[in-house]
């Protein structure tokens, strides 16, 4: 970017929660439907200050449950519309029950999870144990949904819209993970251009397969119902395909100082931000420590990681919880080099100098 | 006279709703749901809503509706229709959006949707097939299941102290701000079909109106969860749900 374009471009300061209610409104998104809970509650009260309906004509709802929710955005997505809904860690476990519905009947959608830590109600501070939840399917049956990991509240609202067109290209529910950190803290942010809602023609033409009324076609149905077991197994084995089409094509990750490294520290999200610090606190005692952040936690980035295993001597996952994405890293290392795992959990951060010390501990 | 000549248009006194498939119903003989389907069908003909209508199907035995009646169908997760059925109306307002449930559906594990998508006011209409039973699972006991009343699970009949009591949630959708119109209704004999399907056109329009939202409750037979045959369920229903489920309008805006 030239330093014209840098002028035109407003540079704003944020929360990570508020950059995705911006994002949302001018990215063409139709519909919100949450409930409270801390720590992202921001979203929703961004998106009622901003008022979008008096605007762009989004559709915004406070539900009365995550359960509900997550069945406006079920119905929503049926219907060919981008909408989408936010909440955080046991709010999203409430909602595994809709996500699963709208992975097996195929309706695309918008899942915001601002990590807190657990189980159970836990605590209100961040944490990143949520990763199973989201990179295992987290419901019941065969299936998976697109993570992505923010790592910054740029990104935050940047991958509103990418979501967005992940969801409807492969009919799915997409998740973006976040953290209280990165909801919560302030920064820098160019907030995307604005890209006006699809009109209803444009919805009918785009999505041949939505509920918009049967106009001039037969009916369509969304349902995640057969009783036919070879049916079912059709459709399940159809799923798998464009699980494995998703894995081709829509991996996504970043590498810092990875070229001369000889520890990797793999970190998403907020920890990857840690990690960057940490690196260069390395790096100026002469360590030479590099990262590889997945920023599609599903589709993981098996290959790079598998890769780059062959050339360091360890590699660190550095994760704020008890040791969750290390497990993949290990199955795509297979044994190539020690993978160790550090965390910290409960909503307590780890600080760079705590991952240094990690590090040396490794060497 | 063969019967060539009498199959013309001038003599035809009854025909099958256009909008009613071709496909087999699964519904149990004497069950209710047929006939509420056909009313629905008729209606959104009658009324021209054929391009603008969604539906949203329950869990329950209903959860096949979408094969029945020839418009855009979501089938919802069990109890969450109200929702679903909430968004969808709210993205495309000049459309038709309806829920079809029973009774375990709307009064047991989605009454909390379905309290809270009355009170918004959304412009929808719910259809609350009332039968007092779970027919899908086996007969096992409703929300709705009156006192005494024998099922799988309450087997030697509901009682307050284990069971609780049986739930008058049209009465309570009544009492709601958003509500614009609450009625019972039956479909077990002509005359109440008649108003039935009377009370169902209402609702469609009000919803079509934005005049907010509405509740149709079909008090209903299931003779095999009953244990009965069509002919005694229908009885049974008039003699026991309807002193319990009372029928009529329990609240209309515009009276």
């Amino acid at each position: 970017m030239n330093m014209e374009e840098e002028k035109k471009q407003e540079i704003l300061l944020m929360k990570g929660n508020e950059a995705v209610a911006h994002a949302a409104i001018r990215c063409g998104c139709d519909g919100y439907f949450g409930y409270p809970i801390t720590p992202q509650s921001e979203i929703l009260e961004t998106l009622t200050v901003e008022k979008p309906w008096e605007t762009t004509g989004m559709v915004v709802v406070q539900a009365e449950s995550e359960v509900a929710s997550i069945n406006m955005v079920y119905g929503g997505g049926s219907t060919g519309k981008r909408v989408m809904t936010s909440s955080s860690s046991p709010g999203v476990a409430l909602m595994q029950e809709g996500i699963t519905y709208m992975a097996g009947a195929e309706v695309p959608g918008l899942i915001v999870n601002v990590q807190r830590g657990g189980p159970g109600l836990g605590t209100i501070q961040p944490s990143q144990s949520d990763y199973f939840q989201s990179t295992r399917g987290g419901g019941n049956g065969d299936y998976n949904v697109i993570v992505l990991a923010p790592a910054s509240v740029q990104e935050m609202a940047d991958f509103v819209d990418l979501s967005f067109e992940l969801a409807f290209r492969y009919r799915t529910p997409v998740i973006m993970l976040s953290d209280g950190v990165i909801g919560q803290m302030m920064e820098k942010l160019v907030l995307p251009p604005f890209k006006p809602r699809r009109t209803d023609e444009e919805v009918r033409q785009q999505c041949p397969w939505a509920i918009t009324g049967k106009k001039g076609r037969k009916n369509n149905i969304i349902t995640s119902l057969e009783l036919d077991p070879h049916i079912m197994e059709d459709h399940n084995v159809h799923l798998q395909k464009k699980y494995a089409e998703i894995r081709a094509k829509e991996v996504r990750y970043e590498e810092y100082m990875t070229e001369d490294a000889d520890i990797l520290i793999v970190a998403f999200g907020s920890a990857s931000r840690l990690a960057q610090k940490a690196i260069e606190l390395c790096r100026q005692e002469g360590m030479r420590v590099g990262m590889l952040r997945p920023i599609t936690l599903w589709p993981f980035p098996t290959e790079a990681i598998r890769k780059t295993s062959t050339r360091v001597k360890a590699i660190l996952s550095l994760e704020i919880n008890a040791g969750q994405m290390v497990e993949d890293i290990r199955l795509a290392v297979e044994g190539r080099c020690p993978v160790h795992h550090y965390g910290r959990m409960g909503g307590i951060v780890p600080t760079p100098e705590e991952i240094v010390e990690q590090i040396k501990s490794i060497k | 006279m063969t019967n060539q000549d009498i199959i013309q248009p001038e003599n035809l006194v009854y025909e099958k709703p256009r909008l009613l498939n071709d496909n087999p119903m699964h519904y149990c003989p004497g069950c209710s749901h047929s006939v509420v389907h056909k009313l629905i069908a008729e209606i959104v003909d009658e009324m021209g809503l054929e391009e603008k209508t969604i539906g949203i199907s329950p869990v329950g035995c209903a959860v096949f509706a979408y094969n029945y009646i020839d418009i855009d169908w979501i089938e919802a997760a069990h109890g969450r229709a109200p929702a679903i059925a909430c968004a969808t109306k709210r993205l495309w307002p000049d459309h038709l959006v309806f829920t079809y449930q029973g009774d375990g559906d709307l009064a047991c594990i989605g009454t909390a949707e379905t309290i809270h998508a009355l009170n918004r006011g959304d412009n929808i209409v719910i259809i609350f097939v009332n039968n007092a039973i779970y027919g899908m699972t086996g007969g096992q006991m409703a929300p709705t299941t009156l006192m005494g009343m024998k099922t799988s699970t309450c087997p030697y009949g509901r009682q307050a102290d284990l069971h609780g009591f049986p739930l008058k949630i049209t009465e309570i959708a009544a009492t709601l701000e958003g509500t614009c119109y609450v009625t019972r209704q039956a479909v077990s004999k002509v005359p109440y079909i008649r108003r039935a399907k009377a009370a169902i056109r209402k609702a469609f329009e009000y919803s079509m109106q934005g005049k907010g939202s509405s509740l149709v409750e079909i008090v209903s037979t299931c003779s095999s969860g009953w244990k009965m045959t069509p002919e005694e369920a229908n009885e049974w229903m008039e003699d026991r749900m309807f002193g319990y489920y009372h029928l009529g309008d329990l609240k209309d805006v515009e009276n």
